[in-house]
Parts: structure tokens; sequence; C-alpha cells
């Protein structure tokens, strides 16, 4: 019993060490004045201040943004009509396709959906004119693509999980069935659908392949610039660069752990 | 009436952004490379599968990506397993704590977490200062742009698909299993691989799947910190594409990786569908 909870313990060590001490050490470097990214030439804040004055990743970053936004909502919409679908419509045609198109761009690789997406487009321009150039609306089409399938899963399971008494109760009682769905379900499963819309907003934001395949010239992701750049090696700009992502997603994380944990006690 | 509209809406988004791609991949799959706009004809012949199957280097890459992202696939178990128990039987406040340090990284950037590795593993990186400060070696070694960094870099990267279902499964366990087991006078070894191991094969099945279906097609992770000739699936569809613009043999090499998945992609679905049903 002790010589199993021993090694139980040191792979645990040895696990979140794995997992942690290379963000660590990039937090570390990014505070490093010298050029050379991986030798300490003493603490300075040069590289935020280099980096704030980065237009062209000031602009990576807010086109990065707005594609998060637009297409978590969006697929937050769908995710959720699709969730619904699978968890309260029983049965309707084409159910085993609708849900087998639903899951599997969640691991369908990256390359493929990137390029078939980019296919869809070219047809499509050549065929209807549209979409006319790419670039925001086609990295939001295919963000949202794999993200709505996120959404639903989390909706769905959060319906399945939740017992239908309250909206057959409102149905009894005859209430109009929109009606219902806005003044029952909705506010019921919405800690699922921001917990999906904040999945979707970081997998756009974290997007690199499926981006680069669609998007077109002049329009680079905040990760399309991050790869150009560290595609040459370590780079002290991008340390800085990664150390606020982290310093901003764990804070995050920590507010949001506190804050369930003051619910459930 | 608004039932068909909530089914009908994501249905034809899907329908439009997810299956009709597929159709046009086929169908250029099956096109001759041109110059022009698009860059394939209208003619159709199974001949970029015949070059696939008759050029040795694409065989080789496709097993190669394959034996990468199996072994992948093991380490992530070798180590996952251990952590997804320990956090299982964990009490509480640690077990909730513990999670949430396996799923934090998932919110930061991917493409950041595996530049991480580039400076760690970098000729003057932190391992061989470390190493050289230690007196292990008086020279650098070589760990960037090997398929050590790759397999190091995956291992990091899908990790947390590992240790969330076998926690999933682990943690629904019932200990008293072990325990009767251990009662009869089963060796612990025994009661591991005849209750446990058994027990948290659905945890298990689930991890790998999630692990080795993405890491085939993986781009990045070799890109970055492989070297030149660790030529993997994902890498030559990019290549194949926007270097060598042919769109036709791109696409033929993204069917016949579709084909090497389905299998995986179809068992992963019915697991999660059959979790699902027994969670509820």
């Amino acid at each position: 019993m002790r010589g199993q909870t021993r090694f139980i313990a040191s792979m645990l060590a040895f696990g979140y060490a794995f997992l942690y001490v290379p963000l660590v050490l990039v937090v570390v470097y990014s505070f490093n004045d010298s050029r050379i990214a991986t030798v300490w030439g003493g603490f300075s804040t040069r590289w935020y201040g280099e980096l704030l004055r980065n237009e062209q990743i000031l602009d990576a970053a807010f086109l990065s943004l707005r594609i998060a936004v637009a297409s978590a909502t969006i697929a937050t919409v769908l995710g959720t009509m699709s969730g619904l679908a699978l968890a309260r419509f029983r049965r309707f045609r084409g159910r085993t396709l609708f849900s087998g198109m639903i899951t599997s761009p969640m691991v369908m690789p990256e390359v493929i959906t990137g390029l078939s997406l980019l296919l869809l487009f070219v047809t499509l321009q050549q065929l209807v004119g549209w979409p006319s150039q790419r670039g925001f609306t086609t990295i939001t089409i295919a963000h949202t693509t794999f993200s709505m399938a996120y959404v639903a899963v989390i909706v769905q399971s959060r319906l399945m999980s939740m017992d239908e008494s309250l909206e057959e109760a409102a149905m009894d009682l005859g209430g109009h069935p929109l009606r219902i769905v806005f003044d029952i379900t909705l506010p019921l499963i919405a800690p699922a659908m921001i917990a999906g819309w904040l999945l979707a907003f970081t997998l756009s934001l974290d997007d690199l392949v499926i981006a680069s395949f669609v998007s077109g010239p002049g329009s680079n992701t905040l990760p399309m610039y991050i790869f150009s750049k560290v595609k040459l090696g370590v780079s002290p700009d991008i340390n800085a660069l990664a150390t606020l992502i982290i310093v901003a997603v764990s804070i995050g994380v920590l507010i949001a752990w506190i804050a369930t944990r003051r619910v459930r006690s | 009436m608004w039932k068909k509209v909530v089914t009908a809406t994501p249905y034809l988004w899907l329908l439009l952004f997810f299956l009709a791609p597929f159709a046009i991949v086929l169908k250029i799959s099956l096109a001759d490379p041109e110059f022009g706009l698009p860059p394939y004809s209208q003619t159709a012949s199974l001949e970029n599968f015949a070059f696939l199957f008759s050029d040795k280097l694409y065989a080789v890459t496709y097993l190669r990506s394959v034996f990468m992202a199996v072994c992948a696939t093991v380490l992530c178990l070798a180590l996952g397993f251990p952590m997804a128990y320990g956090i299982a039987r964990s009490n509480r406040e640690t077990r909730n704590l513990l999670l949430l340090l396996v799923i934090l990284p998932f919110w930061i950037s991917f493409l950041l977490r595996v530049y991480a590795w580039m400076g760690l593993m970098n000729n003057y990186g932190t391992i061989n200062t470390l190493l050289m400060w230690l007196g292990v070696t008086d020279q650098p070694i070589q760990l960037m742009y090997t398929d050590f960094a790759v397999f190091v870099g995956l291992v990091y990267s899908y990790l947390p698909f590992m240790i969330l279902p076998l926690y999933a499964t682990l943690e629904r366990m019932d200990l008293d299993l072990v325990e009767a087991a251990l009662d009869l006078g089963a060796s612990r070894s025994r009661a591991f691989w005849d209750v446990t191991w058994p027990l948290a094969r659905p945890g298990v099945i689930a991890g790998c799947l999630l692990v080795f279906i993405p890491a085939i097609g993986e781009y990045v992770i070799p890109y970055l910190l492989g070297g030149p000739e660790s030529l993997l699936i994902g890498r030559v569809l990019f290549d194949e594409f926007f270097v060598n613009r042919d769109w036709p043999l791109a696409s033929a090499v993204a069917i016949v990786l579709l084909l090497l998945l389905v299998v995986p992609i179809v068992l992963l679905q019915r697991y999660q569908a059959r979790d699902q049903e027994s969670t509820v």
C-alpha cells in the first residue's frame, strides 16, 4: 500500500511539474533583458513595452478578438439549437446524420477541416461570387462550425440531466411552446450556454491551422502572427505576450473557481 | 413550426459548412492539377490515389504518423493513468484543485505552450544549461528538431485529453470491489489487472482515441519541434497544398487520412453516446 501511494504521488508530482515548468520558465524569461531569449541578462520589462508598440501584433490580436466574439456568439446560438433538438425532440428525419455531423468536427484533424472549408469557399466564390474575399467572414464561419459542436454537447448533456417536469407543467398549464423555451428552458440552461460560449471563444483564439487555410492575404490572426515569428526560433516579445495570456487565463480561471465554490457552499 | 426552425437552422449550417466541403474534397481529389484558378481540371480519375499508393514516400509518411501517434498515446496513458488515479483517490478539496490544474492549460494558447518547449530544449536552453551545470555533459545535447522533441510536445499537449476521461471513469468506480478482491487474497497487482483495469477500460479507450485521432494529423508540433526530415502527414498535406499548389493531391492525402480515421472516430462516437446514456 505504502509503495503504491508513493508511486502515485511521485507520478502526480512529475506530471504537474511537466505541465507547469515550461509555462513558469516562459514567464521568467519574459523579464529577461537579453535579446538572446535563453541567456539571462538581468531583469527588465522592455519586451512588454515593445509588445505594446508593435502594431502588427495589436492588429492581429484585435482581429482575433473580433473573430472569437463573433464565432462564439453564433456558435452558442446554433449549438444551443442543436442541443435542444438532440435532447428534446426524440425523433426527426435525419437525426443520425445530424448527431454525427455535430460531433465529428470536434475530432476531425484540423488540416482536413481547414482544407475542406477552403475548397468550399473557393467553389462557392466561383459559383455564386460569395465570399468575394477571405478573411474575417470565412474564419468566423470556420470557427463557428467546429465550436458549435462543443456548445451542443455541453447544452445537450445539461438538458439530459435536467428533469422535464417544469417544462411539462408549463405545457399542461397551456403555455405556448415558444414561451416555455424562453421563460423556462433557456434560463435553466444559461450556465451551460455561458460555459459553451467561453469554450468557443477560447477555441477560436487558439486556432492556427484552420485559420491559416481559410484566411486571405492581409488578414493575420494572432496565432498566425505568433507562428510566423516562432518558426524562426525563440523570441523575447513572444515570451512577454505568452506571459500576459498565462496571467489573464489564470486570473479568469481562479475567479471562476472561487465563484463556483461559493455557489456550491 | 418553431421546432422545425430550431432543428433546421443548425442542420443546414452543418450540411453547407461540414458535409458539402467533404464532397468537394472528394471531387477535387479525383481531378488533375492544372495551371489556372482554381488549379485543377474538371476530369475524374483515380490517378492521385494510384500515385499515393505507388510512391513509397507517402506510405512511409502515413506509417510514421501512425507510429508517432501510437507512441504518444502510450506515453500519455503511462503518465495519465497514475495521475488520474491519484486525482480520483484524493480528498474532495484537493481533487478539485488538481482537476483545475489539469484543465487550466486548455485555456492557454496551444501554440504558446508548444513554443514554451522551444526555450527549454534549445541547445543553449534551460535543460542543456542545467545538464552542463550538473556536469552530466560538457556539450549541449541535441534535443530540439528531433523525434524526441516531437514526442515531448505531443504528450505535453494531449495529456489533459487522456487524464479527463480516465478520471471520469476512475472516480465513478466502486472501491469496494478492489477491497473485496484484496480481502479474498488477491495481490495488489492482481487486483489492479483483474478489477481496476477492466473497470477503467471505457475511460482508457476514450482517452486513447482522444489523443490518437488529433495527434495523427498534427501540424504545429512537428513543424516547430521536429527536424526537417521528420515528415508527418499533416505537414505533407499542408505543403502539397501551399508549397506545391497541388490541390488534387492534397485532397487525396486528406481523403486517405480520413479513411484511416473513420474507424477510430466511429468508435469514439459510439463510446461517447453510450457514456452519455449511462450518466443520465
